[in-house]
């Protein structure tokens, strides 16, 4: 591989996708380039599905589900959907597993990319709008079946506090005041997000409450995994405040979903042992 | 029809080298290190925005010394050819050495083809994935493509004999830390006669304890501290 170099006229700048699109090496490795298959074959392809994002009093919390389906199967019981974008930031992801896997990949390259060649990183609203860029991007293979929606969060340095971004399938960018939730259970995730919520809530709090959208939506969405405790598997948790981003570890969640699944249980128990 | 002088190409690799090294000299140079935690860059630099030492990519680090819009466009280069190295084939793929040939070629094309060679030097650094530093490498690469593989410790820039001399024997020996190996850097760079505040200096390290993105910078007040204990 040689050095790559360019004239002042065609100069990629700090755009990694742009550089990508420019260089030899990018020209079969491109994921923006699927575009250009005319037809996707008719095939049931990996899908992921509920993640969920919620303000709290100093940052954000992001949550996903571990489900993929391929139609009516169930692919993978352990899929991440939620990713670290960059140190400040984090993105989570439902849609068609493969390119959602790419654009995240392209994403967090692209932060760390401009950091690297601008010398500072992209304030927390640049990065919203090249996520955009990137759905939008993608519309074509969203019209053949691939859609790739995610949530983007992350804690504002500049205004130092949390904030949450939501998307279309058109690359549309969208601010939400306090929660968002996306994929195929989010109606469920988001309705009891909704009654859940509260100003100021802790961090605690919101863990609790984004477990609980997840369990919710597992139950009435097929293509939703629930909290597993037989083969350890919980929903990735990710909290971003001042600190930075920072993944949950398991033995913490698997502490707030069995607390979560005795809440439940009392619930139904003190209803007199009828349906929940 | 006039026929352009004859000039034997011996003489125009000599005026060539003689007016990059020219041009090098007349910046300030930098001193880089391997100490017990990773490899510090202390350079000799005023300015706070204009970056001699910067970050390539996880364990590898750039500095340059001589005009500033060159080293600077290799520097971009540089980062560019490791995230796409890195984004079609894995982060683990992108080494030093590939990107240390890659720069000398690129280099060594300018300086026989063109009519002005670059006026750098430049070093790019690699902390290897052993605690105890034996996968470290730094490459030295001058203004014509030589590359000049280091193991200990090198400086760039003009007056480097001096500065390497007085640098030798501050320097504490292996294993040596962070602070004793940045202060011998600095009465080198200062010499005799001056002294070097951190503000007139630039200084980052990659740190093995860092995690993924080995590259931090230190700030001024660190370097002060350092340079006052």
């Amino acid at each position: 591989m040689s050095l790559p170099r360019f004239g002042p006229h065609d100069d990629p700048g700090p755009n990694f996708a742009a550089l990508l699109r420019l260089s030899r090496a990018g020209s079969d490795t491109n994921p923006l380039a699927a575009a250009d298959h005319p037809r996707a074959a008719p095939m049931e392809i990996p899908h992921g599905t509920t993640c969920v994002a919620v303000r709290y009093d100093s940052g954000v919390v992001l949550a996903g589900d571990r489900r993929a389906t391929a139609g009516h199967l169930i692919s993978n019981h352990r899929i991440e959907k939620v990713f670290p974008a960059d140190r400040h930031s984090g993105v989570a992801i439902a849609g068609a597993a493969g390119p959602s896997a790419e654009m995240v990949r392209l994403f967090q390259l692209q932060l760390e990319h401009y950091e690297k060649v601008e010398g500072t990183p992209i304030s927390l609203e640049g990065k919203a709008n090249q996520l955009g860029q990137m759905v939008r991007a993608n519309l074509p293979a969203a019209m053949q079946g691939l859609v790739v929606v995610p949530i983007f969060a992350g804690f504002d340095t500049a205004a130092s506090r949390g904030r949450i971004f939501e998307y279309d399938v058109t690359g549309g960018r969208y601010e939400e005041r306090d929660h968002a939730a996306t994929g195929s259970g989010s109606l469920h995730a988001d309705t009891v997000v909704k009654l859940g919520f509260r100003p100021s809530m802790t961090r605690t709090a919101a863990t609790d409450l984004v477990l609980d959208a997840l369990f919710v939506a597992s139950d009435a969405d097929s293509a939703t995994g629930g909290p597993d405790p037989v083969r350890d598997v919980f929903p990735v948790v990710a909290v971003i405040d001042a600190d930075g981003y920072q993944r949950l570890d398991d033995s913490e969640l698997r502490r707030r979903t069995e607390r979560l699944l005795r809440r439940h249980r009392s619930r139904r128990e003190a209803d007199g042992g009828g349906k929940s | 029809m006039t026929m352009p002088f004859y000039a034997p190409p011996e003489q125009v690799m000599k005026d060539k080298a003689d007016y990059a090294r020219k041009g090098i000299a007349r910046g300030r140079s930098l001193v880089a290190f391997r100490y017990g935690g990773g490899i510090a860059i202390v350079a000799e630099n005023t300015s706070s925005t204009l970056r001699k030492v910067s970050e390539i990519y996880d364990r590898i680090a750039f500095a340059g010394v001589g005009r500033y819009n060159e080293f600077d466009q290799l520097r971009i280069a540089g980062v560019r050819h490791a995230d796409l190295k890195g984004f079609a084939f894995s982060r683990e793929d992108v080494d030093a050495r590939s990107l240390a040939n890659a720069y000398a070629q690129s280099l060594g094309q300018v300086f026989t083809h063109e009519v002005k060679p670059m006026e750098v030097e430049i070093l790019v650094a690699e902390i290897g994935l052993d605690d105890d530093g034996r996968g470290d490498q730094l490459f030295h690469i001058l203004y014509d493509g030589t590359v000049v593989d280091e193991d200990d410790w090198v400086v760039l820039g003009g007056e480097t004999e001096e500065i390497s001399e007085r640098f030798e024997e501050a320097l504490p020996d292996a294993p040596r830390g962070l602070a004793g190996g940045v202060r011998a850097a600095v009465a080198a760079l200062a010499g005799p006669d001056r002294t070097l505040s951190a503000d007139s200096l630039e200084t980052a390290v990659l740190d093995r304890a860092n995690g993924r993105r080995a590259f931090r910078r230190l700030t001024d007040e660190e370097v002060a501290t350092i340079l006052d204990a």
